[in-house]
């Protein structure tokens, strides 16, 4: 085994991504979440979160991002922030605000909640109620931010941005200052998991992307100190990768449902890669020596292209994940970098996708096979 | 510095909203501050002056304390804070109360 003298290790995390469930009222096509979802029974229980959220205190870990799937799915998440807040974590909720009562939003305030961040799938009921494939889900959404302003909790309105959504983005600004949020994320559909899978019914055309760029950095300047704005540019298009992470394993972590934890959320799509998990480890055992977090730490790894390019601390080569999804192997550099001999394949790819009228293959659990004695 | 910042006045009283926090990175070493999203590693200045803002004190009295903390004088000390402040604003992890 190799040892790493004590100046080469990593820094400790600074977040943590804690998918709490699976579980979710909506369906959106472009969920994160991995195509096999993890069932209730074998989620984690409240005292294994409670421990690692402990943990990740003393690991270094200062926010948490409280996530799913939908986290009010879980009933103990009252007793989720109330212990993160006692071992100092920040906590941001991460929600699509359908089944949250006020009376749990105000728990969840007087816990200690730090942040909600709620996710909207369009501007109007029409768009947002069909991506979500769940109707009434934007009246409720509205509702609820209105309460979580009224709670005094600041609020981050996050929309995933795709084809059918796009030609929103005026709209989606303009509802943002309406509900009081103090942020707006504009996120690019990124292609892992379920938005893979629909990536011909999601890819927008490039004029319709550029377009959309402008219009977000006009918008940031004119909101400045009224409403931040922060961008995930949609890479596909792009002639540089992402720093996806800002590096694996460099500073934050996922845990998944039923305890695995991982550098990011579409790290299980990796083959080979072996996940340990909260249940048989420590939280800083997993991160300093799974060899998963490991495996493409740093520079080592890189192929010769980036390890000789100024950008290698920068970017860090890209999305692991994404080189897997595009070229089969994930220790190639992102293939959206344009010195990636599949560069130009994956402009094609987008150009194509972007012009066919897929279907929305919604996110749902498979039917489980039958229970019946064999 | 920004053109958009606004500017504070001596008697303004600003304070960290909901959902900002200041507090000590013991893992990392050295203050952050904590805000939707984002992590702001202080510097030692930065951090002098975000300890003494309570919601109470107003701009003027932070900088008197900071001036004799540091034996340090007012008027240089009262530009820097009030750029850092008015910046901090901007960002919105800072409000005037
Ligand atoms: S992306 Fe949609 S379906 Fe996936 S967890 Fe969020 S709200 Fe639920
Ligand atoms: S060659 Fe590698 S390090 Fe350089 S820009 Fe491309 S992906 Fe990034």
């Amino acid at each position: 085994m190799s040892h790493l003298d004590d100046s080469a290790r990593p820094a400790p995390p600074l977040g943590m991504l804690a998918e709490l469930t699976h579980r979710c009222p909506l369906q959106c096509p472009y969920c994160s979440n991995p195509l096999e979802l993890t069932r209730k029974r074998d989620e984690l229980d409240t005292a294994t979160w409670q421990r690692v959220f402990a943990e990740a205190a003393e690991l270094g870990v200062l926010q948490v991002h409280l996530s799913g799937g939908e986290p009010a799915a879980r009933s103990d998440l009252e007793a989720l922030v109330a212990s993160c807040v006692e071992h100092g974590l920040y906590t941001n909720l991460i929600t699509a605000g359908v089944n949250l009562s006020r009376a749990r939003l105000d728990a969840l305030a007087e816990a200690g909640l730090d942040h909600v961040q709620l996710s909207i799938q369009g501007a109007t009921a029409e768009v947002n109620d069909r991506i979500a494939n769940l109707p009434g889900a934007f009246e409720k959404k509205r509702a609820f931010a209105a309460e979580v302003t009224d709670a005094g909790l600041p609020l981050t309105l996050n929309s995933v941005i795709h084809r059918h959504n796009l030609h929103q983005l005026p709209e989606l600004v303009e509802l943002a200052l309406d509900l009081g949020a103090r942020r707006l994320e504009i996120a690019h559909a990124q292609y892992y998991g379920w938005a893979l899978e629909n990536r011909a019914a999601l890819m927008p055309p490039r004029e319709q992307v550029m377009e959309a760029l402008a219009l977000v950095e006009a918008a940031r300047e004119r909101l400045a100190g009224k409403l931040v704005i922060d961008a995930v540019v949609p890479d596909y298009y792009a002639r540089l990768p992402k720093p996806c992470m800002n590096g694996w394993g460099r500073q934050s972590l996922n845990v998944t449902p039923a305890g695995r934890v991982l550098p990011c959320h579409a790290a299980e799509t990796i083959p080979g890669l072996a996940f340990w998990n909260v249940r048989e480890h420590g939280l800083g055992e997993i991160w300093y020596d799974s060899p998963a977090f490991n495996a493409y730490r740093g520079t080592a790894w890189m192929p010769d292209t980036c390890q000789s390019c100024e950008r290698r601390e920068i970017d860090w080569g890209g999305c692991r994940c994404q080189a897997l999804a595009l070229t089969g192997d994930a220790s190639q550099m992102d293939p959206v970098c344009e010195r990636s001999p599949y560069h130009d394949e994956v402009q094609t790819l987008a150009i194509v996708d972007a012009s066919r009228d897929a279907e929305f293959r919604y996110r749902r659990f498979a039917r489980e096979a039958s229970g019946g004695k064999s | 510095m920004n053109p958009s910042a606004p500017a504070l006045a001596e008697e303004a009283i600003v304070r960290l909203p909901r959902g900002v926090r200041l507090r000590e990175d013991k893992a990392r070493g050295g203050w952050v501050l904590l805000a939707p999203e984002r992590v702001f590693q202080l510097d030692p200045v930065a951090r002098e002056v975000l300890s003494r803002v309570d919601g109470e004190r107003d701009i003027g009295a932070i900088v008197d304390d900071l001036a004799a903390a540091f034996a340090a004088p007012r008027e240089r000390i009262l530009g820097d804070v009030r750029a850092m402040l008015a910046d901090l604003i901007l960002k919105q992890v800072l409000e005037v109360a």
